[in-house]
């Protein structure tokens, strides 16, 4: 009998040797007589794991990991087809700590199945959503995602169900949904994680979305920087669409949904709804006003959902599973789960998927192990390049969006990012306004020339050129920026720049740190 | 990565199947640009032409992308991402180190080997991060990313 190995395919665990592990388990199993089936899974998302191969067996899934290639022919002389011990076994994959102690609803099925199959996806409870949903109204799908409390998960938190809504009820000839995949933010992977592991989700959650307000095409708008996650999701549409759970009939229903994958081109603010409907139009990605918002008034003039790739992808297990299971979860008015990214300088990186209200203390140390230098963490960027840099005092914190509002951040996309004792502050708080020099759409003068003028000036402090000067002219620019700005952008720049100085004024007083 | 040299045949040929794409000038800058590594200025007349636009347009696009460029693409590209997650483990440093190594100025144009700097590639947990001739590669290294 084959014994099924899996080794992830996904674009991370390849960048350190995946591929290389996968094709030295298959000549040494050749070169052993032993008769092995590679299957090619999405990672499980415990990136510091990866190569993380897993072994089939009568108990279930076992684990070793990280494996390098060069480990594999020990693995075969330890008999790890049978479970046998090696420095690097982990034991059954379900029963690390790490793993056990997340609750992994929208990634139920990432890193578990073969990305591709159809079959997989199935008899792991996919497509039960949809065939629930081409048999309700649009108006009682739409309650269900209310009912739920999702909020999306691309940064600004606006509930779900009151955009779809406003779709549902917009009278038009044509209406959209459209996928925000652009995942811009440093520090986040987890919208690329789940269409490299498990794409099937993302294409249901957007079939019951059209399925609900009637819009008959779709788009995914995805960033140029990830290859792997553009090929595996083309090629998930397409097996999709032979199969009948995309097309003119949905699951044989009348409704009629066509997706396609539109490939972004290097620019961090095309994130922004209306600058990603601009760029799908095929123009430049410049900021539209709001009102009309694109629900009325979206891609091509007609009403639009656009949602984060998160959003989309919890739908189906909202829908599958009801609302109340969904909303259980978490805090307040942050119900569900998030997939938070642990990222930087840290031990144990990945996709740590829990209820809201978990502390951010938990997710650096417990699940995250600290630095990856071993040095003491100094600085903890939540939420992306617009998001606030803490420090230490802050590790309590509810990880919600109201906790971490009241604490002067934001979510944002659900990326946290550590930094040890190496940390400048005061060059991270340079680089917030570099990038939004870079980035900037260029239709407001406080975003497109402040933010170039507030590098400057810190630039003036670091260098000790009136630091009390420049330091109040820095948190003017601040202001006007927040003030005068269309989009978040440049509204949003000012709350890295502002939380460094706030939280580490040490490294503000001119002359280099240390 | 080896680009045949522009033609207006082949770039009408790249085009064709984009006829009754809605609002097409971003895909067809980034058909021609996968097809012959760079867009030619030539290129901005064709799509004009092709799908009538107007020149003004094209260009505005083709300005505005960081990923669209206007010169022949170098033998070997070599990204480097510098956001901040990759700056906690060393994304700066590495950069110093290619371009000394290299005897090149990140973000410049260059015949053979270019380094750019890119901006997160989602291998946020095992930076610093790049992307060689389209390969990612995570915990980068001088000797990695320049082998
Ligand atoms: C500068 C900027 C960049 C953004 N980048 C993204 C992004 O990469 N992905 C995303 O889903 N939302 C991004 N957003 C938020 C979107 O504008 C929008 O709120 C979101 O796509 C809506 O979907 P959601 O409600 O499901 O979150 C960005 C916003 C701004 C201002
Ligand atoms: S804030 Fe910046 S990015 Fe946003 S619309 Fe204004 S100029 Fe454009
Ligand atoms: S910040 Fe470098 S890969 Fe994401």
């Amino acid at each position: 009998m084959s014994t099924i190995i899996y080794v992830p395919n996904d674009s991370a665990a390849i960048s350190i040797g995946a591929d290389q592990v996968a094709a030295r388990i298959a000549q040494e199993a050749v070169k052993r007589s032993l008769d092995v089936t590679i299957i090619r899974n999405g990672t499980r998302g415990a990136l510091w794991l990866e190569t993380l191969v897993e072994v089939v067996t009568p108990q279930g899934r076992v684990a070793y990991g990280p494996v390098q290639p060069e480990d594999v022919s020990s693995l075969f002389d330890a008999d790890f087809l049978n479970a046998g011990a090696h420095p690097l076994a982990l034991g059954a994959t379900d029963d690390i700590e790490w793993f056990k102690e997340q609750d992994r609803v929208t990634y139920k099925r990432v890193g578990i199945i073969d990305p591709l199959s159809l079959k997989d996806y199935e008899s792991h409870g996919g497509l039960i959503g949809l065939r629930k949903a081409v048999t309700l109204s649009g108006a009682e799908i739409v309650s269900e995602v209310t009912a739920s409390g999702l909020r999306g998960r691309g940064g600004a938190g606006f509930p779900a169900g009151i955009k779809w809504k406003t779709v549902l009820d917009a009278q038009a000839d044509q209406k959209y949904v459209c996928c925000n995949a652009d995942e811009g933010d440093s520090g986040t992977f987890a919208d690329r994680i789940l269409i490299e592991a498990d794409p099937f989700t993302l294409i249901e959650g957007m079939a019951i979305a059209a399925v609900a307000v009637g819009a008959t095409q779709g788009f995914v708008y995805l960033r140029s920087e990830y290859p792997t996650a553009i090929k595996r999701l083309r090629d998930a549409i397409e097996i999709a669409q032979s199969a009948g759970v995309l097309g003119s009939s949905i699951l044989g229903s009348k409704h009629v949904f066509n997706l396609e994958v539109r490939v972004g081109a290097g620019s961090y603010v095309c994130g922004e709804e209306t600058a990603m409907l601009e760029s799908l139009e095929g123009k430049r990605g410049v900021i539209r006003s709001k009102p009309p918002l694109p629900a009325i008034a979206g891609l091509f003039g007609k009403p639009t959902i656009i949602n984060n790739v998160l959003t989309l992808a919890s739908v189906p297990a909202i829908i599958a599973d009801g609302a109340a299971a969904y909303a259980a979860r978490g805090t307040g008015r942050s119900l569900g789960t998030q997939v938070f990214q642990l990222a930087g300088n840290i031990a144990r990186g990945g996709i740590i998927e829990t209820a809201f209200g978990i502390t951010l203390e938990t997710l650096v140390n417990t699940f995250g192990g600290g630095t990856l230098s071993g040095k003491p963490i100094r600085a903890i960027q939540i939420g992306g390049p617009l998001g606030a840099y803490f420090n230490t005092s802050h590790l309590g914190v509810s990880m919600d969006y109201e906790s971490l509002a009241a604490a002067g951040g934001m979510l944002g996309h659900g990326g946290v990012v550590l930094f040890d004792d190496s940390v400048d502050l005061a060059q991270q708080a340079k680089f917030a306004m570099e990038f939004c020099a870079l980035e900037s759409c260029g239709k407001c003068t406080p975003c497109r020339l402040g933010s170039t003028r507030g590098a400057e000036t810190i630039e003036k402090i670091i260098s000790g050129v009136d630091v009390p000067a420049n330091k109040l002219l820095l948190l003017d620019l601040c202001e006007v920026m927040t003030d005068g700005s269309l989009c978040a952008m440049g509204g949003l720049t000012p709350l890295p720049v502002k939380s460094a100085m706030n939280n580490f004024p040490e490294d503000f007083t001119g002359g280099a740190k240390k | 990565m080896s680009h045949p040299s522009w033609s207006i045949e082949e770039a009408t040929r790249v085009l064709t199947p984009l006829k009754n794409v809605q609002g097409p000038v971003l895909i067809a800058l980034q058909a021609v640009q996968e097809r012959f590594g760079y867009v030619h200025e030539e290129a901005v007349t064709l799509i004009a032409e092709t799908f009538n636009v107007s020149r003004a347009d094209v260009h505005g696009v083709l300005t505005y992308y960081h990923d669209l460029r206007t010169s022949p693409a170098p033998t070997r590209c070599i990204q480097i991402c510098v956001a901040e997650a990759c700056q906690s483990v060393g994304s700066r440093e590495l950069v110093a180190a290619v371009e000394k190594k290299l005897g090149k100025k990140i973000d410049e144009t260059y015949a053979d080997v270019e380094i750019k700097s890119a901006y997160c590639f989602g291998n946020c947990a095992l930076g610093p991060a790049a992307m060689v001739d389209g390969e990612l590669v995570g915990r980068a290294s001088v000797e990695k990313v320049t082998a």
